[in-house]
């Protein structure tokens, strides 16, 4: 195995302890917004898509690399508005008004 | 120093983000900061991305298919209605493994043209092409079904599991001849080829592990294929080598795997059980057994006006909120009704489900939008000791997570699954649409009891109606 493998294969395992702890303490009534923040957390693909998105040349690959792109900024954009405005219903409660 | 080098920087930076986001959701006094710091680190890393010496050629590639990507994604997000959340992040989440399964196959394009293909980074290249691809084809799947745009209902046909255990074994058999094929020079097939074979196979999978899981259990596979996407976003990390990728796709895998897990043990099954589930296969024979029940009783209707007066002389009321509610939009109603009650001084209080609606909290979700304050929801384990006190147990548009059935026929397919136990308050009000049973598709006892009352009608309708009788009798 070379180093940078071993390297990777430590952040991979540290990464699974990480996030099943932060994870756990999570309350039931966070749970969507949990799964829909942590969905555009993994849109962090884009980084992955804008780094291959031109290692193809001709249109096959340009193609390929703009669905990439497409894909990841989607997951990334539409993950953190719709996590944004469920969050914003539990923000501070409009004091109710005594008819 | 040059900018590049303070790429891997801007990467730590990113990931130290994501875990406080992680962190800040936690809470509800934090959960806005943390999505917006992950927010914040997300977009340092695309920027500090454009300066590596990858990208250079791709920046027009790159700046079109942001300007697409993010119009499409925010305008998807904006207009989305709150019931249809889960869908949308279904969708999401299949951008998001579509974007890794193509982030695969272009890198091992990029390898087997350099001519550089390493055991290792091939390995990890297959996974995420695989995982993202069935992640992508899955998601539309369940995008479909609760959209309604394909059947709700577990889809079944003969000789479906050998179908489905073809393709499964087909996939990683297919991989290892592509490994041998590259490595051990055993078979000589062209290796983008297989790679295309692949792709098509792991996106049937995905279409046949969703297809047969009826709508009820849509919540646990969308969390599943969240984990699923994370994994795959975890795996192209280690084909670029990029740590940040590693991070964030681990993060969320485990993320997806522990609201998995939960989600299960809230419906009392194991994981195996909702994906290759006796559900269905079981669903016929408790129907059967069920419908003759339903024959021989007879069920009590009610309209507003006595749903109304047994309301206002309630001292303790809890509200059963299901998908009903999120499907008639009835929460704002739902809450204008709480009011008036509270303004006669009765007690409400609402009962939350861990399952209840079709994402774990999202009935949380729809009552918050409707300002109903979050310390009157209620757990399943804190309010089931306060049925018995209950004078009225409203229930809105839920039904299996109320089924007695589950307490006490052990045929019931939902046998084991704890429940909310509605049937133990004084008297039960449902509203619902019609006599048909639930995503379940088993009839519910609970609409038996001589205790219940039905109301018949649309969710936000019938408690409209019951508002205004409430107020008329003011």
């Amino acid at each position: 195995m070379t180093g940078e493998a071993i390297v990777a294969a430590y952040v991979f395992i540290l990464a699974i302890f990480v996030g099943f702890e932060v994870v756990s303490k999570v309350p039931s009534t966070l749970h969507t917004p949990l799964m829909s923040g942590a969905n555009a957390i993994h849109g962090i693909v884009i980084v992955g898509a804008m780094l291959v998105a031109s290692a193809i040349p001709g249109p096959v690959g340009t193609v390929l690399g703009f669905l990439a792109v497409v894909l990841g900024t989607a997951n990334v954009v539409g993950g953190f508005v719709v996590t944004d405005r469920m969050l914003a219903m539990f923000k501070a409660r409009p004091v109710r008004k005594k008819e | 120093m040059t900018v590049e080098a303070l790429i891997p920087l801007a990467y730590l930076i990113a990931a130290i983000t994501f875990i406080l986001g992680l962190k800040g959701l936690s809470s509800p006094t934090t959960a806005v900061q943390g999505n917006r710091i992950a927010a914040t680190g997300m977009l340092i890393a695309v920027i500090a991305t454009f300066f590596a010496a990858d990208v250079k050629g791709g920046v027009p590639i790159i700046l079109g298919g942001i300007a697409v990507g993010g119009i499409a994604g925010f305008a998807g997000a904006r207009a989305v209605k709150m019931t249809a959340m889960p869908q949308m992040v279904a969708l999401f989440n299949g951008a998001g493994g579509g974007a890794a399964a193509l982030v695969a196959i272009l890198e091992f394009a990029r390898t087997v043209e350099a001519g550089g293909l390493e055991f290792g980074p091939t390995l990890a290249t297959l996974l995420a092409l695989i995982i993202g691809a069935v992640s992508f084809s899955g998601s539309a799947v369940a995008f479909g079904k609760l959209q309604g745009l394909i059947t709700p209902k577990a889809f079944r046909y003969d000789g479906q599991q050998l179908v489905t255990g073809g393709i499964a074994a087909a996939t990683p058999l297919l991989s290892v001849v592509l490994l041998a094929s590259a490595f051990f020079g055993v078979a000589n097939v062209p290796a983008m080829v297989l790679i295309a074979a692949i792709t098509l196979l792991a996106l049937a999978f995905g279409v046949a592990l969703v297809m047969p899981i009826g709508g009820a259990d849509m919540p646990v596979v969308i969390s599943l294929l969240n984990a699923y996407t994370g994994l795959a976003v975890a795996m192209a990390g280690f084909t670029l080598n990029n740590q940040l990728l590693i991070v964030a796709g681990t993060l969320v895998g485990a993320s997806g795997t522990i609201l998995t897990r939960l989600m299960s043990k809230a419906m009392n099954r194991s994981l195996g059980n909702v994906l290759f589930g006796a559900f269905g296969a079981a669903t016929t024979a408790g129907a059967a057994t069920a419908s003759a029940g339903l024959e021989g009783r007879s069920i009590r209707s009610i309209g507003p006006e006595d749903a109304a007066i047994l309301l206002s002389y309630a001292q303790n009321v809890i509200v059963v909120p299901g998908y009903g509610l999120a499907v008639a939009q009835a929460q704002h109603s739902v809450r204008e009704l709480a009011d008036l009650l509270e303004s006669k001084g009765i007690n409400v209080k609402y009962a939350i489900h861990p399952v209840a609606g079709r994402m774990p909290g999202h009935m949380n979700v729809l009552l918050a939008e409707a300002n109903v304050p979050y310390d009157k929801l209620f757990d399943m384990d804190q309010i089931n000791p306060e049925f018995q006190r209950a004078d009225v147990a409203l229930v809105i548009g839920a039904n299996d997570v109320t089924n007695p059935a589950a307490r006490s026929n052990p045929g019931s397919p939902i046998y084991g699954m704890p429940i909310l136990d509605v049937d133990k308050a004084q008297n039960i009000i449902v509203i619902k649409r019609s006599m048909k049973p639930g995503f379940a598709g088993i009839d519910n006892d609970l609409y038996l009891d001589p205790k219940t009352a039905m109301l018949f009608g649309d969710a936000k309708d019938a408690v409209g109606k019951v508002v205004q009788e409430l107020k008329k009798a003011a």
